[in-house]
């Protein structure tokens, strides 16, 4: 294999490992604090549509990252507010998230761009690259690796993980626990947000209705694989990213393609996380209130 | 007590009334921003649809199969699973039903075999992730989804190069006229799957509340640690709870292919069967995932999605406007205590 064919492969599985790599690391803040969203896949697709319309109004990438990043946040703080404050049902809201995003970002590819379920921009419209890199993809990296450090290095990491893995002790010692589990959430929200105007604005230099295409639910599992550390994750996110690099790569090998019908290929990724989650879960523990609503004796 | 019980009931219901009437206001406000005009929206989704005969036919048709793949996701809840996995569970049925499209039969064979083997192959994908989950330990959710994936391109596959339908390359082959369920009025697309379905849910009904099976599922969702203590073997119950969902979903798919004119095939990216299992969670939720619960859900949701076609014609808002305000309903059903936070406030201000 020739340096520049490694290189390819380096940027494909950086490529395909970001999106999943910020939702997770994302993710981990979140249920590290207690509050578990598997609406990431909801959040990632919906801020996917913000940044491309952003971007495709004022003719600004960098407008439109911080569409995709204002939409996770709202979105974050919304789940949090409904998690921690009014004790709701956290898999009930990441569920009507998820259904909401269906057929919101459906129905505004239709509305807004005036074309049935697939729309491009023009490359001068993506983010643009650094040394042939996206700076998105790059900084997934550095903020799984400050994660690492705020989480477990700082007074708010402390409290963070106070809430998850014992509330009514954080509470004890004066951790607003409701403030910080709610906090935790809309960063959870603003990094998904981050992964989806990566998806339709940087990588993928358009947008369909199905663009995230279950990346929020391997994030889930990424998190479970990391078990709740992010330097983990970025191992994790690598794998899993390579296997979506890995399907595409052998639909462009002539042999293969003779005897497999290329559609089949793209099981490949999901198939794939499913033997690697069956393979390493046991061993990982998630924060003992992970997905419980705190509620005052 | 009777009375308090009586007090919870009307306040659930009332949960769920004020809940699809957010949905309906916001999902209005999101239609303003489209440029559409949402009152004549609402009134092209609804008006038509309850008010002719034609309407209330479709509704009961597409009530069917998500009162299917409400309760895959129902029988999941009552025993403490979180199987979003109907929608997959759908296309392999849909996919078990449509094979015989492709072969030679007496023609009495075919309706009984295609159920065998629809219902055969949901089960087979909900018992994917049941046995990751009881022998693995494998998160229902993360499984489920990737199982939906797998089923999807696995279905696509079949239908672009083992079942294409030699004279449409858009779907596969249909089932023979044989192989068809009898449409119930001639013209419309209400056919006897809403009896299969309706008699399945009683089935359901009563394999949850009047058999040890059912009483041991209910008690695992309701209390895993006691029902352990009480000698029930919580992994057998949860393979059971995919099971039960496997079947209903697997019958799901094969109604809509051997019950739903005029294809009775499966078509492109699935297109006539995508988002029937996503559909199914918002009814079971809004049904407070009990069967009698989704017998209502399910119309409720079935006005809609009939409704639908006729809003995008007159009102031209893209159908899939129907899904975000399901998104909705569900986004204000998780808040717990929404009417008695109301009802509260509204005292205050007296």
């Amino acid at each position: 294999m020739e340096w520049s064919m490694l290189w390819q492969l380096f940027v494909q599985t950086l490529n395909a490992s970001t999106p999943l790599l910020l939702a997770a690391t994302g993710e981990i803040i979140g249920e590290r604090a207690g509050v578990a969203n598997i609406g990431l896949e909801g959040i990632m697709l919906i801020s996917a549509f913000t940044s491309i319309y952003v971007d495709s109004l004022f003719a600004n990438p960098w407008l439109g990252v911080l569409a995709g990043v204002a939409t996770g946040l709202l979105l974050g703080l919304v789940h949090g507010f409904i998690s921690a404050y009014l004790k709701g049902n956290q898999i009930v809201t990441g569920t009507g998230v998820n259904l909401f995003a269906v057929g919101f970002v459906a129905y505004s590819i239709i509305a807004f761009f005036h074309v049935a379920g697939y729309y491009t921009i023009d490359i001068s419209l993506t983010v643009p690259k650094v040394f042939g890199l996206s700076p998105i993809a790059l900084s997934s990296v550095v903020i799984a690796v400050l994660s690492y450090y705020f989480l477990f290095r700082t007074q708010a990491g402390l409290a963070i993980r106070a809430c998850g893995e014992n509330p009514e002790a954080a509470d004890s010692v004066g951790v607003r626990v409701e403030l910080v589990q709610t906090a935790a959430s809309a960063i959870a929200g603003v990094l998904t947000g981050l992964a989806g105007a990566f998806l339709s604005i940087d990588w993928n230099a358009g947008i369909t209705k199905q663009i995230s295409a279950g990346r929020g639910f391997i994030a889930l599992a990424t998190v479970n694989f990391a078990n709740w550390n992010p330097i983990l994750g970025i191992a994790g996110s690598f794998l899993f990213g390579f296997f979506w690099v890995l399907g595409e790569w052998m639909k462009n090998i002539g042999w293969l393609k003779e005897i497999i019908p290329v559609d089949l290929f793209n099981t490949i990724p999901y198939v794939a996380t499913l033997a690697v989650v069956a393979g390493v879960i046991g061993k990982s523990r998630p924060p003992k209130y992970v997905g419980v609503p705190y509620k005052r004796e | 007590m009777a009375d308090s019980m009586l007090e919870e009931y009307a306040l659930s219901f009332l949960e769920v009334v004020v809940a699809i009437l957010v949905g309906i206001l916001v999902g209005a406000l999101v239609m303003a921003l489209g440029g559409y005009d949402p009152w004549n929206a609402y009134y092209q989704l609804f008006v038509p649809t309850l008010t002719t005969t034609y309407g209330l036919e479709m509704t009961l048709s597409f009530a069917a199969p998500i009162m299917l793949t409400a309760l895959t996701f129902a029988v999941g809840v009552r025993a403490g699973l979180f199987n979003i996995g109907a929608e997959g569970q759908m296309y392999m049925g849909a996919l078990g039903a449509v094979l015989f499209g492709a072969v030679a039969l007496p023609s009495f064979l075919y309706l009984p075999l295609e159920f065998a083997l629809g219902t055969a192959l949901g089960v087979l994908w909900g018992l994917i992730a049941g046995v990751l989950k009881a022998y693995r330990g494998v998160n229902e959710v993360v499984s489920t989804i990737m199982l939906n994936w797998i089923a999807y391109w696995l279905v696509e596959t079949m239908r672009i190069y083992v079942i294409p339908n030699p004279l449409d390359a858009s779907k596969t082959v249909s089932v023979p006229p044989a192989g068809r369920l009898p449409l119930l009025v001639s013209g419309t697309e209400l056919s006897a799957s809403i009896i299969v379905s309706v008699v399945v849910l009683l089935i359901t009904y009563l394999l949850l509340w009047r058999t040890a099976v059912g009483y041991e599922i209910r008690a695992v969702g309701y209390n895993p640690v006691a029902s352990r203590y009480g000698g029930i073997n919580v992994s057998r119950v949860s393979l059971y709870s995919f099971i039960i969902g496997g079947m209903t979903a697997g019958v799901a798919g094969v109604c809509e292919v051997s019950g739903r004119p005029p294809s009775y095939a499966i078509t492109t990216g699935l297109s006539n069967l995508m988002g029937l299992g996503f559909d199914g969670l918002a009814v079971s939720l809004i049904g407070n995932n009990h069967p009698l619960g989704i017998l209502f859900a399910s119309l409720f949701i079935g006005v809609m999605k009939a409704g639908s076609r006729n809003m995008q014609i007159w009102a031209h808002v893209p159908l899939e406007m129907v899904q975000t305000v399901q998104g909705l309903i569900i986004i204000t059903l998780s808040i717990p205590g929404l009417v008695r936070l109301i009802l509260r406030k509204a005292r205050g201000w007296k």
